[in-house]
């Protein structure tokens, strides 16, 4: 009696320790802020996949084509998550987008610069853009909320006014005969790994046209710009000593300052972050269209934001993750693209692009909740 | 060489014509507990930033290991072997034990260019420096907003030590714990002191100073009422001094008048 007592006394020991590995599992997935958005991304895949699997969708020119707008999406929302992490916003994104792109094109056309000097110039507006948006809240101490919300109509503002000044016009058409032979411009205008598809071509397992060239041409450079991204913001988040005085910026700005980290100097340099991500966003977008628009990269500081929400980051700082953002990028691009292969009329895409901002937000909350609940 | 680590010379600080402390002098041994009692208002704060070299002193002087010294600013203080731990405590609850221990002061690895944070180095320390305070984190990745708030402020004191410091500068550390928590801090406290550490505590609750002080400064309204030593004071004098004696006992009065016509 008194042993087998004991022995289940042992067995529920054992049970309860079990029980306790478990749940701190759980507990270590759910506190990873891309959760909710990789779950999504494979909600929204497996909905595709039923509703238009068979349209060329999936085939691999379908493919390319929402993982491109995916990307181009991705490569700002992973800065503007960054820029969260640290507790700041950046509604400039949009706007510098379009300043980028004509600070590349004018030069390029009207002064005739080399295109590779037009692109470094417009990398350096970027760092400028950044650093006074930095400097302004640091300084200041205004929310950077409205600071930036200033700095998207100052941006476009100028932007239309000086391509009308200089060009008399609102588009600057004519860089696409440049891009060849550009000792910089490739970085943001090749296709990679052509072989691939020329080869994936010759064995019929992609489409062709009908000069027998492959539909797919390659990745393009707005993905292999975009997985770039991911990996060096993760690496920064998680690895690096910046990484952490990101999330301690965001997380408390005075208890960071404290123990001595230069928040000030974190945040200026998320802000350039975000600036060059949108000018890289412009470079890859300018080169492929071959024009400028003063409109380019209208509410996309807007939708970067929710792709970051989406991939887990909290609007009060301190908490997400670049690999979340990816993935909230990857969903928003999806749709955007997938809404044509159904029957959806795709007016209803931005209804799906608030509903699905509402449930993470809701569901981030939850989690935020979890995570810091005393024992 | 002076015996004491710091000291305190007849400090005043002065925001335009308010006077917020005036010739407050103090003196703390290794491994010796100061507590310095005040109400609100009575000029805590103000010595706590200046001791944290946030403010200068305009009047006086601070010697630190017989040593005269102007503090430039807050990371002077530190460098010298001031810690001190705010109420706030500086942690991040949404960062991971170890992000928070170390955070500003992350151990690095690698290449020049490619330095990074060594993250199982920093998780080591951390769950060893909680391990020796009796705080068993079973997971050094977990959330510091899942730990308790006595076991935190073990964290900001154990982090504090772990960073060099000499003189621990504790801002009301028990003032937000229950019964339990409080006392846990309190026994840590008296144990880094045990290991040759200053330790100034700031606090309003002579119940939990009475204990673990060697001595007991009282401030009030700026001016420091005097330091004594434990064998000299009460915890009842204490108590009167904080406050203000007379007001008590004014209080008192006023209380048996309310009571009369009731009685």
């Amino acid at each position: 009696m008194s042993t087998k007592s004991k022995s289940i006394q042992n067995k529920t020991e054992f049970k309860e320790d079990e029980r306790l590995q478990s749940v701190s599992k759980l507990r270590l997935l759910l506190n990873r802020p891309e959760l909710g958005a990789l779950g999504g991304a494979i909600l929204v895949f497996i909905f595709f996949g039923i509703v238009a699997g068979d349209t060329g969708m999936f085939s691999a020119y379908g493919m390319l084509n929402f993982l491109d707008v995916s990307a181009n999406l991705g490569i700002i929302a992973i800065a503007a998550a960054m820029l969260m992490i640290g507790g700041e916003f950046d509604l400039s994104i949009g706007s510098m987008i379009g300043f980028a792109g004509i600070c590349i094109a004018i030069p390029a056309i009207y002064w005739g610069w080399p295109l590779w000097m037009s692109i470094v110039f417009a990398f350096s507006m970027a760092v400028l853009v950044g650093y006074f948006n930095g400097i302004l809240v640091v300084k200041t101490g205004l929310p950077s909320f409205i600071v930036t919300l200033a700095m998207l109509f100052i941006l476009r503002g100028a932007t239309l006014a000086l391509t009308r000044l200089i060009t008399g016009r609102t588009q600057v058409p004519g860089l696409t005969v440049l891009v060849e032979n550009d000792p910089l411009a490739w970085i943001f205008a090749t296709d990679t790994f052509k072989w691939v598809f020329i080869w994936l071509g010759s064995m019929n397992l992609i489409d062709l046209r009908t000069d027998g060239t492959p539909l797919a041409t390659g990745i393009p450079p707005s993905v292999v710009w975009f997985i770039f991204f991911t990996i060096v913001a993760t690496w920064i988040l998680m690895k690096t000593r910046y990484g952490n005085w990101i999330f301690a910026s965001g997380g408390d700005k005075n208890g960071a300052n404290n123990v001595g980290v230069p928040v000030g100097r974190v945040k200026i340099g998320l802000f350039i972050g975000t600036a060059v991500a949108s000018t890289v966003f412009a470079t890859i977008q300018v080169l492929d269209a071959g024009s400028a628009d003063t409109m380019r990269g209208t509410l996309k500081e807007l939708e970067a934001i929710a792709a970051a929400v989406v991939g887990g980051c909290l609007l009060t700082g301190g908490y997400g993750s670049a690999i979340g953002a990816a993935f909230g990028a990857l969903i928003f691009g999806t749709v955007s693209m997938g809404i044509f292969y159904t029957d959806i009329d795709t007016d209803w895409f931005k209804v799906f692009l608030g509903a699905m901002m509402l449930i993470a937000v809701i569901f981030n909350n939850y989690i935020r909740k979890k995570v810091t609940e005393s024992k | 060489m002076s015996d004491y680590l710091i000291e305190f010379n007849n400090i005043s600080k002065f925001f335009g014509k308010v006077i917020a402390l005036k010739n407050v002098t103090m003196k703390l041994k290794k491994g010796e507990i100061m507590c310095l009692l005040g109400d609100n208002g009575a000029g805590k704060s103000t010595l706590i930033k200046t001791l944290a070299g946030v403010h200068k002193p305009d009047e006086g002087e601070i010697i630190v290991e017989g040593n005269k010294t102007v503090f430039d600013g807050p990371k002077e203080a530190l460098d010298m072997g001031i810690a001190t731990v705010y109420q706030d405590l500086a942690l991040v609850s949404l960062m991971s034990v170890t992000r928070n221990f170390f955070m500003g002061r992350e151990p690095l690895k690698g290449l020049s260019l490619f330095k990074t944070f060594d993250i199982e180095k920093a998780n080591k320390i951390a769950a060893d420096r909680m391990a020796q305070i009796g705080i068993d984190v079973r997971d050094p990745s977990q959330a510091v907003g899942t730990m308790s708030g006595g076991e935190r402020q073990c964290l900001a004191i154990s982090r504090a030590i772990y960073f060099g410091a000499k003189v621990l500068v504790l801002d009301e550390p028990t003032s937000a714990l229950g019964v339990h928590q409080a006392s846990v801090v309190l026994k840590y406290i008296v144990k880094a002191a045990s290991q040759g550490l200053a330790v100034i505590l700031i606090t309003h609750n002579v119940h939990h100073a009475h204990p673990v002080g060697n001595s007991f400064t009282v401030l009030n309204r700026g001016k420091n009422l005097g330091t004594y030593k434990k064998k000299n004071i009460t915890r009842e004098k204490l108590l009167s001094m904080m406050a203000g004696g007379e007001e008590l006992d004014k209080l008192e009065v006023e209380l048996q008048e309310m009571n009369r016509p009731s009685a």
